[in-house]
C-alpha cells in the first residue's frame, strides 16, 4: 500500500509529466519552423526528416537581398502600436461608461459588439475593399490601421470592462467628492490602479494586430505591407521553398515572442489582477 | 458655519421610491446620525446630500445654497466611506493630500495640513505607506484624515466602522466623538448600529422604509418614542410589547386590560383612546423588577449573564416574550413561575395605529 504522502508525489510526477508533454507538443512547430530555418533547401524536404545537419545562414542572407525585411517589420510595429493606442484610446472611455454608469442597455451593447466578431471576415471583403479604395487607403498604414481597430476593439472595450468593473465604485466616488473633474477621476485615480488590466489588454491587441493576415494580404501591396506579407509571398507560385519560408516566418514571429515573453509577468499579473485586490 | 436644509426629498429608482419625502434641517456643529433597519434608504439619503445620486424631485440647500443639482466636487463636502476608498495607488500622504492638490493649493500648505491631520490621527509614522500595507483601523484613520485636511462644510460617513472588529469599533467610536468635539464641525453619519446611534449622535433621525419615523436627541428618542418602531428599534434588549385593551378613560388615568390577565391603571391622556380598542403597553428590561408581589405572573425562559447584568429572558401567559434586566449574578431556572413588577411610570403605551399615547404631566408632590 502507498502512504498518502507517496500518492501524492505520484500524482504531482504524472500530473507534471503531462503538462510537460502538452507543452512540448505545443511548441514543436515553432521549433521545427526555427530548425527548418538553418537547413538546406534539399534538407529541409529530406524524408526522413532530419534532426542533425550542417546549419546554414544561407536562408536568411537570401531573404535580406530579396526583400528589405526592416521595411516590413516597421509597417508592423507602426501598425500593431498605431491600432493598439487608438484602440485603447477609445476603449477606455467606452468601458468607463459601460461599468460605472451601468443602464439596462449596457449588457446587451456589449455583447452586440462581441457578435460582431462572429461574422466571417470574408463575408465584407467587398465593401471594405471598395471602401478603402474609395478613400484612398488601399495600401496605406493608416488603412490597416483603421481595420484593426475596429476589429480589435469590441475584445478590447470587454476585455477594460472587466477590469474596471473590478474595481469598486466608491475609490471614483471619493475621488469625485474630492473635486476631480471625471478626466482627472480616469487619468489619475482610474487608469493608475487598472495598470495592470491595460497593459495585458495592449498586449493582447498588439499580438493579434501582429499576426493578422487577412487584411493585410488583402489590402496591401508593397508599400504598406506588414511582415505576415512577406512571409506570404515566399509561397510562391514557382513552388514552395521551406527553409526560406521557414526563416521569414522565424524572422516574423520573433519580435512579437520576444515581446511577449519580455512582458509575461505583466501580462500574468493583468490576467490575474481581479483575484488580488 | 454650516447649515443644511432637506425640503421635501425623493429620490425613485426606476419604478421603485427609496425615499418618500425627506423634510430635516441639519444645524451647525450637530452630529445627526441617520440610523434605521438596512434597506430604509438611510446611505441614499446620504448619497443624495453627497451628490452621488440625482435626486428625483426636493431641494437641498447648503448654507442658503442650492446645491440639489450641483456636481458633487463643487458642494464641498467630504465623505468616509464603508470600505474606506482609499486610493490604493497612492500613499497615505499622498491619500490626503489628492483633493487639496486637485484644488491647486500651495505645496507647502498641504504639507502643513496634512502633518496636522497626520497628528491628530496619530498617523505620522504611516504617511508613507500604501494602504495595502496598513491595517483596517488604520486604513479608516486614514479615510477620515482625508476628510478632515479639506475643512469641508459637512462631513459625510457611511457606515464607517462597520468593517472593522468589536473591540476597534469601540475605539474607534470614541475616536469620533472626540473628533466631533476637537473639530468643531458638522457631521453626518449613517448607521444600522443604534448604540453608535445613542453614543455620537447630537440628534437622531430614525429612518423606516424612506420615511422619517423621528427626530430628537439620543435620550429623548429612548424615554418618548414617538411610535412602536422607534420604541422596538432603540434599545438592548429591546422593549417588551404587551397587547391590551382600554377598559375605561378619563383626562387623567387610562385602565387597560392586558391580553396576559392582570388590568393596570396608568397615567395616560385618555380622551382619545376608544374604549375596547387594541392598545400596546410598552416597557423597557430595566422598568421589570422581579417580586412575588408583583401583577403579571411570567414563566422563565433562558437567561443571559453577562456579569455585570442579567438579561432574564420570560414568557407571559398569553405567550408574549419580555425581557427583565436584573443587575448582577441572578440565576432563575428555566421553567420556573414568578411574577414581574411593572414600573408604571415608565410605561409606554401606543394606539391601534402605534403611535404613542401622550402621558399625563405628573404633578409636583
Amino acid at each position: 500500500m502507498m502512504t498518502l504522502k507517496q500518492s501524492r508525489r505520484l500524482q504531482s510526477v504524472l500530473l507534471g509529466t503531462l503538462a510537460w508533454a502538452i507543452a512540448l507538443l505545443l511548441f514543436f512547430p515553432i521549433f521545427w519552423m526555427l530548425l527548418t530555418s538553418f537547413k538546406t533547401e534539399i534538407d529541409a524536404f529530406a524524408t526522413p526528416p532530419q534532426f542533425i545537419f550542417t546549419p546554414t545562414l544561407e536562408n536568411y542572407l537570401h531573404i535580406q537581398e530579396r526583400s528589405d525585411y526592416f521595411k516590413f517589420a516597421w509597417n508592423s510595429v507602426t501598425i500593431s502600436f498605431g491600432a493598439t493606442i487608438i484602440g485603447l484610446l477609445l476603449a477606455v472611455p467606452a468601458a468607463y461608461s459601460m461599468a460605472f454608469f451601468e443602464t439596462r442597455l449596457t449588457k446587451q451593447t456589449l455583447l452586440w459588439m462581441l457578435s460582431t466578431k462572429m461574422l466571417p471576415a470574408v463575408g465584407v471583403l467587398m465593401p471594405i475593399y471598395l471602401m478603402a479604395k474609395s478613400l484612398g487607403l488601399l495600401d496605406t498604414r493608416l488603412g490597416l490601421i483603421i481595420i484593426y481597430t475596429l476589429i480589435n476593439l469590441p475584445i478590447m472595450v470587454w476585455m477594460v470592462y472587466t477590469y474596471f468593473k473590478d474595481i469598486p465604485k466608491d475609490i471614483l466616488e471619493a475621488a469625485r467628492l474630492d473635486g476631480a473633474t471625471t478626466l482627472q477621476e480616469i487619468v489619475r485615480v482610474l487608469l493608475p490602479i487598472s495598470k495592470g488590466g491595460l497593459a495585458s489588454t495592449a498586449l493582447l491587441s498588439l499580438i493579434l494586430c501582429w499576426n493578422e493576415a487577412f487584411w493585410s494580404l488583402n489590402l496591401t501591396s508593397s508599400n504598406a505591407a506588414p511582415l505576415t506579407a512577406l512571409i506570404a509571398s515566399y509561397s510562391s507560385p514557382e513552388g514552395l521553398f521551406w527553409a526560406k519560408l521557414s526563416a521569414v516566418s522565424t524572422l516574423a514571429c520573433a519580435p512579437i515572442l520576444l515581446f511577449g515573453w519580455i512582458s509575461q509577468k505583466q501580462l500574468v499579473r493583468g490576467l490575474s489582477f481581479g483575484a488580488v485586490k | 458655519m454650516a447649515t443644511l436644509k432637506i425640503r421635501n426629498l425623493r429620490k425613485g429608482f426606476d419604478t421603485i421610491e427609496i425615499i418618500k419625502g425627506i423634510d430635516l434641517d441639519i444645524h451647525d456643529r450637530e452630529f445627526v446620525v441617520f440610523v434605521g433597519p438596512s434597506g430604509c434608504g438611510k446611505s441614499t439619503l446620504l448619497r443624495l446630500i453627497a451628490g452621488l445620486e440625482d435626486v428625483t424631485s426636493g431641494t437641498l440647500e447648503l448654507d442658503g445654497r442650492d446645491i440639489t443639482e450641483i456636481s458633487p466636487a463643487k458642494r464641498d463636502l467630504a465623505m468616509v466611506f464603508q470600505t474606506y476608498a482609499l486610493y490604493p495607488h497612492m500613499t497615505v500622504r499622498k491619500n490626503m493630500s489628492f483633493a487639496l492638490d486637485l484644488a491647486g493649493i500651495a505645496k507647502r500648505e498641504v504639507d502643513r495640513k496634512v502633518e496636522e491631520a497626520a497628528r491628530i490621527l496619530e498617523l505620522g509614522h504611516l504617511l508613507d505607506r500604501k494602504p495595502r500595507q496598513l491595517s483596517g483601523g488604520q486604513r479608516q484613520r486614514v479615510a477620515i484624515g482625508r476628510a478632515i485636511v479639506r475643512h469641508p462644510k459637512i462631513f459625510l460617513f457611511d457606515e464607517p466602522l462597520s468593517n472593522l472588529d468589536a473591540a476597534l469599533r469601540v475605539q474607534m467610536r470614541l475616536e469620533l466623538a472626540r473628533l466631533h468635539q476637537e473639530l468643531k464641525a458638522t457631521m453626518i453619519y449613517v448607521t444600522h448600529d443604534q448604540v453608535e446611534a445613542m453614543t455620537l449622535a447630537t440628534k437622531v433621525v430614525v429612518l423606516n422604509a424612506g420615511r422619517i419615523e423621528q427626530i430628537g436627541s439620543p435620550l429623548e428618542l429612548y424615554h418618548q418614542p414617538a411610535n412602536l418602531f422607534v420604541a422596538g428599534f432603540l434599545g438592548t434588549p429591546k422593549m417588551g410589547f404587551l397587547k391590551a385593551r382600554v377598559v375605561q378613560t378619563s383626562s387623567t388615568a387610562t385602565d387597560i386590560e392586558l391580553a396576559a390577565g392582570p388590568r393596570l391603571r396608568l397615567p395616560f391622556e385618555g380622551s382619545q383612546l376608544a374604549v375596547g380598542s387594541e392598545v400596546t403597553l410598552g416597557i423597557r428590561p430595566e422598568h421589570l423588577v422581579i417580586d412575588p408581589n408583583g401583577q403579571l405572573p411570567v414563566t422563565t425562559d433562558v437567561t443571559e449573564r453577562l456579569g455585570s447584568d442579567t438579561y432574564c429572558h420570560m414568557v407571559t401567559a398569553s405567550d408574549e416574550p419580555l425581557t427583565v434586566r436584573v443587575p448582577g449574578d441572578f440565576a432563575a431556572a428555566y421553567g420556573e413561575s414568578l411574577k414581574l413588577a411593572l414600573d408604571i411610570s415608565h410605561c409606554h403605551l401606543f394606539d391601534t395605529r402605534g403611535y404613542a399615547v401622550s402621558r399625563v404631566l405628573q404633578q409636583a408632590a
